[in-house]
């Protein structure tokens, strides 16, 4: 098992949740996160007074799938988060060791 | 307030040609539509404070220190509304000397609802209770003004103690030289009196009588300068009262180096919006009548405040390259600023103008002059009201003039309007815009030294870092 961490554009959630919908992905955590990478940040400015804002909000997802899904995981991920522009964001894959589903008990891929 | 015949020649012409239509009055007249439009006014006043500065300043300030914005602006109206009935009312508007009045009305004594106040014109009166709560607005929104200049630093301690401090030794004085005067109907009696006097004692006598009541006005009111909203009183007062606030309080912990952006220019948007409506009462409202005065105060109230609006918008966009939200509304606000003065003095291409200039200084003091100098007004009190209203003040002696498209300065003596004497006007103003730097800038310093000394002016660095909603108030603006 894995875990598929994603940092995308806010405004594409809604197509990245249904992209992994189609794959057969059926849970998703989403936390809203700041952060910087190539895009940097931009300059806001009130009366006169410029602050360089360089940490830009973006979302989390966070997605547990099995070993063999990992990379329909990924594929579905790039395409419907990706536009092109800097910014669009990375996807780390982490190893999952064990897995719980607290209303029932159940264990690992069962639990998925 | 509008005093359109600053001299005391024109104020005593203005009783002799009446003289002759009208009978000494017994019982002053209530004019009922006058009556009901200032009653509208000074409720219209209390709502550009509460909600409309309080939302105005809040929401330019960090989300920790909403709520003490706000509930340093409602304190102000509630405590200067108490002291007003107490004695302020009495100090403003009661005679004594040239700089400050009685306590002949404390308690409002003698205000009841047979009393009368007068207007600008002889036998038109308005309920004094009326006119009591409309100068009571003003009191209340000018200490508020100025809470913005040393916002997220300062204790409410302090602001609780300030206020009423203030308001009693700057604020009751100005007013009273600036508006308190005898009166058309007491000058137009006098004047009938002289008239009738049949032998020489009776003459001189009643000559002296007269003598008494044209000396009976304001040092500035004497002085001749136009100020007719409260320019000086409200702006120019509360804009270097407040930059000394900041210069003594000092700057906010991390001011220059930590984002302090706006939290809500939403809130903003919507004080900014409830002060222009407010504002027709401050200034169609300070003509006491509703007539053709009014009137035009009204338009110059729409005119000045749009093109000070666009003029800061656009000169932002010009210079930073983009055409922000925040620089409209403030350009607004500093378009009602410099109209204060003019509202029935300016002719409305006047207006246009003077929200023009106004909203292009105020961007230039507001960013450049004010980083020059390196204080940290937080609101910019005394860029947009201490400018805006220094503009408005001088703006208004040019032009009042009729080639300008101004009323011009009424003269009663000859009837008709006085010739335009550039050189007298701005002398007349810059006494107006000179007092009030003075009295209020000084006397603003030693009263917050001695606020300093009783409760101490500044909350803790802790408790700036983690807000003042929490570490004065124990609230929260937001729990979401």
């Amino acid at each position: 098992m894995k875990i598929v961490m994603a940092i995308i554009k806010p405004f594409k959630l809604e197509e990245v949740r249904d992209a992994l919908t189609a794959i057969g992905v059926h849970g998703l955590t989403v936390t809203e996160v700041k952060g910087y990478g190539r895009q940097k940040g931009h300059t806001e400015i009130y009366r006169g007074a410029e602050y360089a804002v360089s940490f830009l909000p973006k979302i989390k997802i966070e997605v547990a799938v099995a070993s063999t899904l990992v990379d329909k995981t990924i594929e579905a991920i790039t395409g419907a988060a990706k536009t092109g522009q800097i910014g669009d964001g990375k996807i780390f894959v982490i190893n999952l060791d064990h897995a719980v589903r607290i209303r029932t008990g159940e264990a690992d891929a069962a639990a998925l | 307030m509008t005093f359109k015949r600053p001299t005391s020649a024109g104020l005593a012409a203005l009783a002799v040609g009446l003289l002759a239509t009208t009978a000494a009055h017994a019982a002053p007249t209530i004019n009922k539509g006058d009556n009901a439009w200032v009653m509208t006014s000074a409720v219209l006043v209390l709502l550009m404070t509460i909600p409309g500065l309080a939302l105005f300043y809040g929401g330019l300030v960090r989300s920790k220190n909403m709520l003490s914005v706000l509930a340093q602006v409602f304190y102000t109206v509630c405590i200067v509304t108490i002291i007003w009935a107490v004695y302020g009312y009495s100090l403003a508007f009661t005679g004594g000397s040239e700089f400050i009045g009685g306590f002949s009305k404390a308690f409002m004594a003698t205000v009841t609802t047979d009393s009368a106040a007068g207007t600008f014109s002889v036998d038109a009166n308005i309920s004094e209770m009326v006119y009591f709560c409309f100068q009571l607005t003003f009191a209340a929104i000018t200490p508020a003004l100025f809470i913005g200049a040393f916002a997220e630093r300062t204790k409410f301690a302090a602001v609780a103690l300030f206020v009423p401090l203030w308001v009693t030794l700057i604020y009751f004085p100005m007013a009273h030289m600036v508006w308190y005067w005898a009166g058309p109907d007491a000058i137009s009696d006098a004047v009938k009196a002289l008239a009738a006097a049949a032998d020489g004692a009776a003459k001189t006598a009643a000559q002296a009588k007269l003598d008494e009541v044209m000396a009976d006005g304001g040092f500035i009111f004497k002085k001749g300068a136009l100020d007719f909203a409260g320019g000086t009183v409200v702006h120019i007062n509360a804009g270097i009262a407040g930059l000394v606030g900041a210069l003594i309080i000092g700057k906010r912990t991390g001011y220059g180096k930590e984002l302090m952006a706006p939290h809500s220019l939403t809130m903003t948007m919507i004080g900014a919006a409830l002060l222009w409506v407010g504002w027709f009462g401050f200034n169609a409202g300070s003509n006491l009548e509703a007539n053709g005065g009014a009137a035009l105060a009204m338009v110059n109230t729409f005119l000045a405040t749009a093109a000070a609006a666009l003029s800061w918008m656009f000169a932002e966009w010009i210079i930073k390259g983009h055409p922000s939200l925040l620089g409209a509304l403030s350009g607004a606000v500093a378009g009602l600023v410099a109209v204060t003065p003019a509202a029935g003095f300016a002719g409305p291409m006047g207006a246009i103008v003077l929200g023009l200039v106004v909203g292009v200084v105020c961007l230039f003091f507001c960013t450049v002059v004010k980083n020059a100098l390196g204080y940290d007004d937080s609101l910019d009190v005394f860029g947009v009201h201490g400018i805006g209203g220094i503009v408005g003040a001088l703006g208004t002696g040019i032009l009042v003039n009729p080639a300008l498209g101004g009323t011009g300065v009424m003269d009663y003596v000859t009837g008709k309007v006085a010739d335009y004497d550039f050189a007298a006007q701005m002398t007349s103003q810059l006494w107006g815009v000179g007092t009030t730097l003075l009295l209020s800038g000084i006397g603003s310093a030693i009263l917050f030294k001695i606020v300093d000394v009783i409760v101490g002016l500044r909350v803790s660095v802790d408790a700036e870092r983690e807000g003042l909603d929490i570490t004065d108030h124990t609230e929260r603006a937001y729990n979401m």
